[in-house]
C-alpha cells in the first residue's frame, strides 16, 4: 500500500480521479443529461463537491496519523487545491446562471442574503489557502505561519456547511447536512483529541503548539 | 457566445404559430436522444427517461377549450417528460426526481374526497362521481414555483367553484381548508420531521371560488400521474406552486384562516396567502426573476421576468385590492 502512494502514477491516478466529477458535469451540461433544471443541477453539484473535497483534505492527516501512512501527505495539497476547484465552479455557476453575470446584482445579493454571504465568506478565505499551496511560498511565510494560515480550512470547513445548513434551512430538509456536519465534526474532533493527548505525553518545547496539521 | 446579456425585457408573449405542437416536440427531444452523444448518451438518456415510464401508460383524460380568462395562455409547453419528473411532493422524497421515482405506489383507486365543514351539503365523492361533476375543461396555465422556476402546463379540470356551489356553503364559511393524504404505508416521507403531515393548504372563499382556481384531474390530456397529485388536485395559478395541494382528500369549509402545511413550517419564508410576487423576497433568494424550464437556450437561456400574481392580474388583482402584499405575503 504505502509503495502504491508513492508510485510516480499515484498522482496522476488521483488527479484524474478528482477531475471525474467536473467532466461527468461537464459531459451532462453538453448532453442535456441534467435533468429538467440543468443550472440549479450544476449549482448543487458543485457546491456538493466543494463540500466532499473540504471533507477529504480534512480526512489525510486523521488518516494518515491513524493508518501510519505518512505517504498520504503527498495528496494533501492536490485535493485542497481540488476543493478551490469546485468552489470557483460553484461560484461561477451561480454567478453566470442564476445571476447572469451581473456584478451589481450579485454584490447585492451577497450583501443582502446571509447564506450568500457566509457561502462568498468561505470562498474568499479558501483563495488565500489555495494561492499559497506551492513550496515556495511555505519558505517564504514560514512553515509556522504557513500552518496558522492554512488552519483557516477549519472555519472554512465551518462556514462552508452553515451555508448548506441555511440553503435547506427554509424546507427543514437537514438529513445530508446533517451527515456532512458529522464527518466534519469527526474529523475536527479527532483533531483535538490528538492536540490534547500529545500535549499530554510530551510537554511542548518552547511553548510551541504541537503541530498536528 | 453572448456572455453578458442585458436584463430580459418583460414578457414576450409568443405567437399561436410558435408553439410546438406535442408531437413534433418529442420526436424533436427523440432525435436530440439519438444525436446525444454514440452510445453513452444514448444510455445516459433512456437511464434519465426511466422514470416517466415506470407507471405505464395512463388513461386519457380530454377536456373542451377552456373559455375562462386567462386560461389560455400561448406560450410554449414545458415537455411533459421535464413536468413529470421534476417535482416537488415531499411525501415521496425531497429531491425534485424522487416523486416520479417512488410515486408509483401510490393508490389512486378507490378514492374518496370528504367534503365538510359550514356547508348545507357535506358529502363524500368517490373520485369517478367527481370526474363527472362537472364539464373537463383543458386550461393552460404558468406555475411558478416559490424556488424560482416555472413551467407551463395543459391542466384537464374544472372550476373548484363548481364543488363549492354544489355544497352550498353557509355564510360563515370564510375560508377553505385542503387535506391531503398522508399514507405511510405508500408514502415512505410522512412521518419524517419536515413537515406537520398531513400537508394541508387552504385559500381564502373568494380564492377557492374564482373561475381561475381549478380542481385538476389531468394533465396533458392524461389523467395525473402520481408524481403530480394523481388522482385530484389543485391549481391555483398566480399562487406559488407549493399552495396547489395534490392528492386532495378533504375539503372543509371553516370560519378562520386554516394553518397551511408550509406556513407552520416555516411562517416567516411562506405565508398563508403567497401570491406570486417579484417585489416580495423570499428571505434567501429574490422572486424578481425565474427560470423558465426546458427553455431554449437550455443552461445558457436568460432568467424571465417574474409578474406580479404570475401574469394573472387582470384577472386576479381586484381579489387583493387594498391589502399590504408585503405585509400579507
Amino acid at each position: 500500500m504505502r509503495r502504491l502512494l508513492l508510485h510516480p502514477a499515484a498522482k496522476p491516478l488521483v488527479f484524474a480521479a478528482c477531475l471525474l466529477p467536473f467532466a461527468w458535469l461537464a459531459y451532462g451540461a453538453f448532453a442535456d443529461a441534467l435533468g429538467a433544471n440543468p443550472a440549479e443541477a450544476l449549482v448543487r453539484a458543485t457546491g456538493d463537491w466543494t463540500l466532499r473535497f473540504i471533507c477529504i483534505v480534512l480526512a489525510v492527516t486523521p488518516l494518515r496519523t491513524l493508518t501510519r501512512m505518512p505517504q498520504l501527505a503527498r495528496f494533501r495539497r492536490m485535493l485542497g487545491l481540488f476543493a478551490y476547484f469546485y468552489v470557483v465552479l460553484h461560484l461561477l455557476a451561480y454567478a453566470w446562471f442564476d445571476m447572469g453575470f451581473e456584478v451589481e446584482e450579485i454584490a447585492r445579493d451577497i450583501g443582502k442574503r446571509p447564506f450568500i454571504l457566509v457561502g462568498f465568506t468561505a470562498f474568499v478565505l479558501l483563495t488565500p489557502l489555495a494561492a499559497t499551496s506551492f513550496n515556495r511560498a511555505i519558505k517564504a511565510l514560514g512553515a509556522r505561519r504557513w500552518q496558522l494560515l492554512h488552519r483557516l480550512v477549519y472555519l472554512i470547513a465551518g462556514l462552508g456547511l452553515l451555508h448548506f445548513f441555511w440553503m435547506r434551512a427554509g424546507k427543514n430538509d437537514f438529513g445530508e447536512v446533517a451527515v456532512y456536519a458529522a464527518i466534519v465534526a469527526v474529523l475536527l474532533g479527532w483533531r483535538i483529541w490528538n492536540a490534547a493527548r500529545s500535549a499530554r505525553l510530551q510537554r511542548p518545547r518552547n511553548g510551541r503548539l504541537p503541530l498536528s496539521g | 457566445m453572448l456572455l453578458l446579456r442585458p436584463r430580459d425585457p418583460g414578457f414576450v408573449h409568443p405567437r399561436a404559430s410558435e408553439i410546438t405542437p406535442r408531437a413534433v416536440y418529442e420526436g424533436r427531444r427523440d432525435l436530440l436522444r439519438l444525436l446525444a452523444g454514440g452510445a453513452a448518451g444514448a444510455a445516459l438518456a433512456s437511464w434519465a427517461g426511466r422514470e416517466a415510464l415506470a407507471q405505464g401508460k395512463l388513461a386519457p383524460l380530454k377536456g373542451a377549450k377552456s373559455a375562462v380568462a386567462g386560461a389560455q395562455t400561448m406560450e410554449k409547453l414545458t415537455d411533459v417528460k421535464d413536468a413529470t419528473t421534476y417535482n416537488n411532493f415531499y411525501e415521496f422524497g425531497t429531491d425534485k426526481s424522487d416523486p416520479a421515482k417512488n410515486a408509483h405506489t401510490l393508490k389512486t383507486r378507490p378514492w374518496t374526497v370528504e367534503v365538510e365543514g359550514l356547508v348545507k351539503k357535506p358529502g363524500r365523492y368517490d373520485i369517478d362521481e367527481l370526474l363527472k361533476l362537472a364539464a373537463q375543461e383543458e386550461r393552460i396555465y404558468r406555475l411558478r414555483c416559490v424556488e424560482g422556476w416555472s413551467m407551463v402546463i395543459p391542466w384537464v379540470g374544472y372550476s373548484l367553484s363548481e364543488l363549492i356551489r354544489r355544497a352550498e356553503p353557509l355564510g360563515s364559511a370564510k375560508y377553505v381548508e385542503f387535506v391531503t393524504l398522508a399514507d405511510p404505508k405508500t408514502m415512505p416521507y410522512v412521518g419524517s420531521r419536515i413537515l406537520d403531515w398531513p400537508y394541508t393548504e387552504g385559500l381564502r372563499m373568494d380564492e377557492a371560488m374564482h373561475p381561475l382556481t381549478l380542481l385538476a384531474f389531468g394533465m396533458y390530456g392524461e389523467v395525473l400521474p402520481n408524481q403530480n397529485g394523481a388522482p385530484v388536485r389543485l391549481v391555483v395559478p398566480w399562487k406559488y406552486g407549493f399552495k396547489s395541494a395534490k392528492s386532495i382528500v378533504k375539503i372543509r369549509f371553516v370560519e378562520k384562516e386554516p394553518g397551511t402545511a408550509w406556513n407552520k413550517a416555516a411562517a416567516n419564508e411562506y405565508g398563508f396567502y403567497s401570491n406570486v410576487n417579484p417585489d416580495v423576497d423570499h428571505p434567501r433568494w429574490s422572486q424578481a426573476t425565474e427560470r423558465r424550464i426546458g427553455e431554449p437556450g437550455g443552461l445558457f437561456a436568460k432568467r424571465r421576468k417574474t409578474l406580479l400574481f404570475n401574469g394573472y392580474e387582470a384577472q386576479v388583482g381586484q381579489l387583493y385590492a387594498g391589502m399590504d402584499l408585503k405585509k400579507y405575503y
